[in-house]
């Protein structure tokens, strides 16, 4: 290419195109390359993946059987076996060696085991092995040779597996109902009885003398709730007893033969048996338990529905609190004040606020809201319950208002951009017909800036969803007991602690003691964090456009 | 050379004279009529700056009194003192007296609002909000707190009649102004204007925006709506103040040079810088 020509090709502009091109391409692929990794790891958990029964000996060891899922392969060094006490052949530098999940940790004491691959004997896929999913103690693997009614056998060898299904059905109902009746009723019941201590101790801070007639009101509500509570036991007791009716037997990999009381199994699966058909919809079914289910096992297993909806909880909290706050603020700033140095000077800390560490905001959450305003709430209004605090303490409330002040510049910056777009003509043709600055605010300005007030909210919803930093001081919990939201008055609990995705990621990831049980779960709590966000963001985008529809032609 | 442009201008102006006879209107004379609004040396400051020097003029009631003059001279931001719109610049200060059917509009016991509403006033560019055309209209009334739909239905569609609009959006009032052409939403706008019964309709070049068709539908309108209400129009184009105003001033660098009946202006002025204007001399 000669000089001219190239610097023609530099002066037409193709060079800037290209650039900017790549650059577009470079940030979709890391995006897209993002997601996928994560929904993969994350969603590949749920696979039912085919059990192995493989034939292993080291040497100068016994041989032994193994039982379980292929998990991961790596190949090392015979440096690094060497090290853990292993020894190669002569002449073999590196070796594969396989993770492989075995389960039945109450038996081995670990459920994941690592296997050098030189001395893996003969592997199957035998129809007969099952799987299965403990309330308790992860996973188990091994053959079902019996099932059991108080220690009676029922069925056994082929007849087992169909006779267990029943039997499991059965026991899960059983399950269900007794979560209920836990959860609502005699949550009810301590909720009521937690009332009635209250009005007690309300009355002796009153003066009121012991037996009269409010303390006799109170101690016959009380033995109400105590009598209802007692026939609530007898019931619980019945199913209990029901439940613990049917056992089941298996035989695990070294040749012992387990009992496992149904009561603690959620599911026995048979996935080397399985069609894909039936794989697809196990696995369906098994995401549908992970979105829907309450965590069990330190979080480990079971489903994360607590933590998706505290997420969502608090930022539809957050986004209901943030939203006038930053309107009203960004209208006086940019419609009432007058413009001088000192509106310049807070326009420019608003903007600076936007870049404080999300952790500073925490300690402020803390500080000022929990234990400030919680404290005196809980002085003025829960005197009675002191000193457990009611809302002196880390919860939802706060959480939300913490996370509001947070994304509160976001929403002032959109929304004053928003109002200085509104041509002047709009403004002056509504005071010409006798309005006042006020009403033209309310009937004619506001509503043309609505779609750059949900601009701002969309990046508040956007930031607030993500950060977990500063709610692990004003709320969020490993384990709540409770969701915010429940059928006992006044229904919607501010005062509680949640869950929240972004907290449950850092938790299963590094707070758990069983890590590679843990791993895939954090990729999948990850991208359903993600999804999350999207959905939030779509939503309040969809809500957007449809405004604009209405105001498009005046933009022009 | 000189007297080719002054030919010109009389030939103009004759022309005129002939529309106004066509129409079968008398000559005017501003001692016959009354005097809507008056203002009294009216001096207007921007800043340091005056943009109207001592002016003094009564606007007569159901006339159209036409302001003209070059860019800048201070037309528009006169018209603007009529309702106070002025107010919202902040650097903007006066003195002298405007009265509105003898009372100071800038008084202080005069509610602006109240004001405006009196004193209803169109824009050069088309404003509509970006509602539908039936709430453009019922905007005005709904502030005043007026929301029954019988009420409403029965004012919009007097506006829209008197501004001439009626026949053309009728079957499509819930839909969006912003879907109208320009010289639609510039009656739309009028419509609006009418529907709380100002007593005096301020317009600002309100056909300076618009193709001809639509400033000659404008145009008729004025001659209509002249009946009920006293009207001033700022105007860029002279013949356009020629064919629909009675009365005409013409400014000149905040000034007022000239104020008299339209076709005497136009045929026989008095001082020689409208002389000059009116020939296409400046501006």
């Amino acid at each position: 290419m000669s000089k001219q020509s190239l610097s023609t090709w530099f002066k037409s502009g193709s060079p800037w195109v290209w650039l900017n091109a790549g650059a577009v391409s470079i940030s979709i692929v890391m995006v897209v390359g993002l997601l996928l990794l994560i929904a993969v790891r994350g969603l590949s958990h749920f696979w039912p993946a085919d059990i192995m029964e493989l034939n292993y000996q080291e040497p100068g060891g016994e041989a032994i059987i193994l039982i379980g899922e292929a998990i991961d392969t790596e190949v090392v060094t015979a440096l690094r076996l060497k090290m853990t006490g292993v020894d190669l052949p002569e002449g073999q530098a590196s070796a594969e060696r396989h993770l492989m999940k075995v389960g039945n940790r109450d038996y081995f004491g670990l459920d994941f085991r690592w296997i050098n691959g030189p001395w893996v004997g003969e592997i199957n896929y035998p129809e007969k092995i099952v799987a299965v999913e403990r309330r308790e103690w992860g996973d188990f693997f091994g053959y079902l040779t019996e099932v059991r009614q108080q220690g009676n056998t029922v069925a056994s060898g082929d007849e087992a597996w169909a006779e267990l299904q029943i039997r499991l059905e059965r026991s899960n109902r059983l399950v269900a109902e007794i979560k209920k009746l836990e959860r609502k009723e005699i949550g009810k019941i301590n909720h009521g009885l937690e009332a009635l201590r209250l009005e007690t101790k309300r009355l002796e801070i009153d003066g009121v003398a012991a037996g009269s007639l409010q303390h006799q009101q109170i101690e016959q509500e009380r033995r109400q709730w105590d009598m209802l509570y007692a026939g609530l036991q007898k019931q619980l007791a019945t199913l209990n007893t029901a439940l613990n009716r049917d056992q089941m037997i298996v035989t695990i990999s070294d040749g012992r033969e387990v009992e496992i009381p149904l009561a603690k199994v959620v599911e026995v699966t048979r996935p080397n048996a399985m069609s894909v058909w039936k794989k697809m919809t196990t696995y369906g079914h098994e995401v549908w338990k992970f979105v829907s289910d309450d965590p069990r096992e330190a979080n480990t297993e079971g489903g994360i529905f607590p933590a998706i909806f505290g997420t969502v909880m608090m930022v539809m909290i957050m986004a209901v609190l943030v939203t006038p706050f930053g309107v009203v603020a960004a209208v006086y700033l940019k419609e009432y004040a007058k413009q001088g140095p000192l509106i310049r000077l807070i326009r420019i800390a608003v903007n600076n606020l936007a870049g404080v560490p999300s952790i500073v905001y925490g300690v402020f959450g803390l500080g000022f809201f929990v234990y400030f305003l919680g404290g005196n709430i809980d002085e003025i209004f829960f005197s009675a319950a002191l000193p457990a605090p009611t809302f002196g303490t880390p919860g939802l409330m706060w959480a939300s208002l913490t996370l509001a002040i947070l994304t509160v510049p976001v929403v002032i910056v959109a929304t004053e951009e928003g109002l200085s777009r509104i041509p002047r003509a709009i403004r002056e043709g509504s005071l010409a017909l006798g309005a006042t600055k006020a009403e033209t605010l309310w009937r004619t300005v506001l509503p043309m800036a609505a779609p750059a007030m949900m601009t701002g909210l969309i990046l508040a919803v956007a930031r607030a969803a993500g950060e977990v930093a500063p709610l692990m001081m004003v709320g969020v919990v490993k384990l709540a007991p409770a969701l915010a939201v429940d059928t006992i008055a006044p229904y919607l609990h501010l005062d509680r602690q949640f869950m929240h995705l972004g907290f449950h990621i850092y938790d299963v990831g590094f707070q758990s003691p069983n890590v590679e049980a843990a791993r895939p779960l954090v990729y999948a709590t990850a991208f359903l964090l993600v999804l999350i966000i999207i959905i939030l963001n779509m939503a309040a985008i969809s809500i957007r456009n449809r405004l604009r529809e209405n105001f498009k032609a005046s933009e022009s | 050379m000189e007297v080719t442009a002054k030919q010109e201008a009389k030939n103009i102006a004759r022309g005129i004279d002939i529309q106004a006879m066509e129409r079968g209107e008398a000559k005017r004379n501003m001692a016959d009529e009354t005097t809507c609004l008056e203002v009294k040396d009216f001096n207007l400051f921007y800043g340091d700056k005056q943009a109207l020097h001592n002016i003094n003029m009564k606007i007569a009631k159901n006339r159209v009194t036409a302001f003209i003059g070059p860019s800048g001279c201070g037309k528009s931001t006169l018209l603007r003192c009529f309702n106070r719109m002025n107010d919202l610049i902040d650097s903007v200060s006066i003195n002298g007296q405007m009265l509105l059917e003898g009372k100071d509009l800038n008084g202080l016991s005069v509610n602006v609002a109240d004001l405006r509403r009196q004193v209803g006033m169109v824009f050069q560019k088309p404003n509509p909000f970006p509602k539908s055309m039936y709430e453009n209209v019922a905007y005005g009334l709904r502030l005043q707190g007026v929301n029954d739909r019988a009420t409403l239905d029965k004012v919009v569609e007097k506006s829209l009649k008197g501004a001439a609009l009626w026949d053309e959006v009728k079957d499509r009032l819930n839909e969006s102004a912003m879907g109208l052409s320009g010289g639609q939403q510039q009656r739309l706008v009028i419509a609006r204007a009418i529907a709380i019964e100002p007593e005096v309709l301020l317009l600002d070049e309100p056909a300076s925006a618009l193709d001809p068709l639509s400033t000659l539908k404008i145009e008729e309108l004025i001659h209509e709506l002249k009946e009920k209400y006293t009207i001033v129009i700022v105007t860029h184009n002279m013949q356009q103040a020629a064919r629909v105003s009675d009365y005409t001033a013409f400014m000149y660098m905040g000034e007022l040079i000239e104020f008299g009946a339209t076709d005497a202006l136009f045929t026989n002025p008095s001082q020689k810088q409208t002389e000059d204007y009116i020939t296409g001399r400046y501006g």
